[in-house]
């Protein structure tokens, strides 16, 4: 038999159902607002870096650095940073080139004529707050630290290379000797001991600089005033905290 | 209670303390210590040893050099850029002996003329810049002052010289139209020289009696382009261009 339902009754049901509609709601708006507002790792460092585009000058230095002090293979291919040319030809054609990642510098451009900017740009992993690498882990080898730099557990890494794929800026290799997908740390370990990352230590001409994002007084919270900053594919929403200055709107 | 339920129930049990006795077994400590990884992984990855000392660490012991690397070009430059990692070098007690690179091709990683390089930073074109000589017969390294400081404009602006010298503009002088302040030759960057801010020195050979005995291409300054100035649209240095 089929209940009659009158219209009062309706309405009474209605709304007492609009409370539990609203709750849901109100609760993922609590915790995107928590999310986005407030410091993060209160109270402690929280590493960020800035790279000025204008002042690179290509000579490779940071690359070599890095591989000597990080032990990452001295094969081309495999990089932890690396450096990138940028051409832009007066037809709008852009070529993108970085022989060796730029360790032994770059060969003169052939051509004299039709060249309408050329430039450098230092690339290494964006220390993604949102990191896809870490989000596809299927074993929680790869994580964002409590200082918001995202590492990986070199004894816990099965190679399975999701990461790799994953990052969308290419920064992940596959380390030929430890078969794990190795990755930039900002020199964690110079971190910890009061050193700056490698990179930044022998740029030649400050076209890096690293800092903590928390504190007032850092090198990079300066870095983020007084530049105009660009983040590489903001769009896709991994909150990278690599901060470009001077960025051609070319760059990828 | 059926005896198949009992034994069930039994197996589930012992599947269900297996289970747990498996995963503690599988994962580790620490592994949820700050989130889903190995916390003690921090601890391995900060355990890494340095291979670079910094750039404060050497001049604890070469204080000459420090001195002279401070009050140069080069005093933002590290010292490991050149010599190499030096944490060994300290460990050891200066016993092992760092590189130090003395062919060309190391200075033209940095100095070599390349577009891509930023506007000012001091490059020179390796055909043309003393080939086949090494860079410290010249230059010191750790104080990369020039020997001594160029006396003509083509030093430095060599492109501009030889574009000039095969163009209508050949014999103008570059202070025609530039004013230099003697001590651009010293610190180029911090004195720049003027460039032509009216179209007076331009308008005087080519919209007067002048430049007109002479056979000059002539304008009629008053209505050809007053509004801007005349080298945002012909080059001076190579007028006959497009």
């Amino acid at each position: 038999m089929v209940k009659k339902l009158d219209r009062r009754k309706f309405i009474e049901r209605l709304l007492r159902m609009m409370p539990s509609c609203v709750l849901p709601l109100g609760l993922g708006l609590s915790t995107a607002c928590r999310a986005s507002a407030g410091k993060k790792n209160e109270g402690g460092s929280y590493y960020g870096m800035g790279v000025d585009v204008k002042k690179c000058i290509g000579c490779g230095r940071c690359v070599d650095a890095c591989k000597n002090e990080n032990n990452v293979s001295r094969q081309p291919f495999f990089f932890r940073t690396w450096i990138e040319r940028y051409v832009i030809r007066r037809d709008g054609k852009v070529s993108v080139e970085s022989p060796n990642g730029g360790i032994d510098g770059f060969p003169p451009l052939k051509e004299r004529q039709g060249i309408m900017r050329s430039f450098f740009v230092p690339k290494l992993c964006n220390q993604c707050d949102k990191a896809p690498c870490v989000q596809v882990c299927p074993v929680g080898a790869t994580y964002l630290s409590p200082e918001g730099i995202v590492l990986m557990d070199k004894d816990y890494c099965i190679g399975c290379r999701y990461c790799i794929q994953a990052c969308p800026y290419g920064a992940r290799y596959m380390h030929p000797k430890l078969r794990v997908a190795d990755k930039c740390t900002f020199c964690y370990h110079r971190l910890k001991k009061g050193l700056r990352p490698v990179c930044v230590e022998v740029c030649p001409s400050q076209a890096r600089v690293i800092g903590n994002i928390n504190k007032v007084s850092s090198p990079l919270t300066r870095f983020r005033r007084i530049n105009e900053i660009h983040l590489l594919k903001a769009g896709l929403n991994t909150e990278p905290k690599v901060y470009y200055a001077h960025l051609d709107g070319v760059v990828t | 209670m059926p005896e198949q339920i009992k034994r069930l129930g039994l197996v589930i049990v012992i599947a269900i303390i297996a289970m747990v006795g498996l995963r503690s077994l599988f994962i580790p400590e620490t592994f949820y210590e700050y989130g889903h990884y190995r916390g003690e992984s921090l601890e391995d990855e900060a355990a890494y040893p340095a291979r670079y000392a910094g750039h404060e660490a050497c001049g604890d012991c070469h204080e000459a050099h420090r001195e002279v690397i401070n009050s140069s070009y080069h005093r933002n430059l590290n010292c490991e850029v050149c010599h190499g990692p030096g944490q060994e070098h300290i460990e050891l007690g200066g016993d092992n002996k760092m590189p130090a690179p003395r062919e060309r091709g190391y200075c033209l990683l940095c100095h070599s003329y390349l577009v891509s390089r930023p506007t000012g930073f001091p490059q020179v074109d390796p055909q043309l810049h003393n080939p086949g000589k090494l860079c410290f017969e010249c230059h010191d390294a750790h104080d990369p002052r020039p020997p001594h400081s160029p006396t003509e404009c083509r030093g430095c602006h060599r492109a501009i010289d030889s574009m000039k010298a095969v163009s209508l503009h050949a014999k103008l002088s570059c202070e025609t139209c530039h004013r230099v302040d003697p001590k651009h030759k010293v610190d180029p960057r911090g004195n720049l020289p003027s460039k032509l801010m009216t179209q007076e020195v331009c308008v005087r050979c080519h919209a007067g009696p002048e430049g007109k005995a002479k056979g000059l291409p002539q304008i009629k300054s008053d209505t050809h382009g007053e509004m801007y100035l005349c080298w945002e649209c012909h080059l001076p240095h190579y007028p006959q261009g497009e």
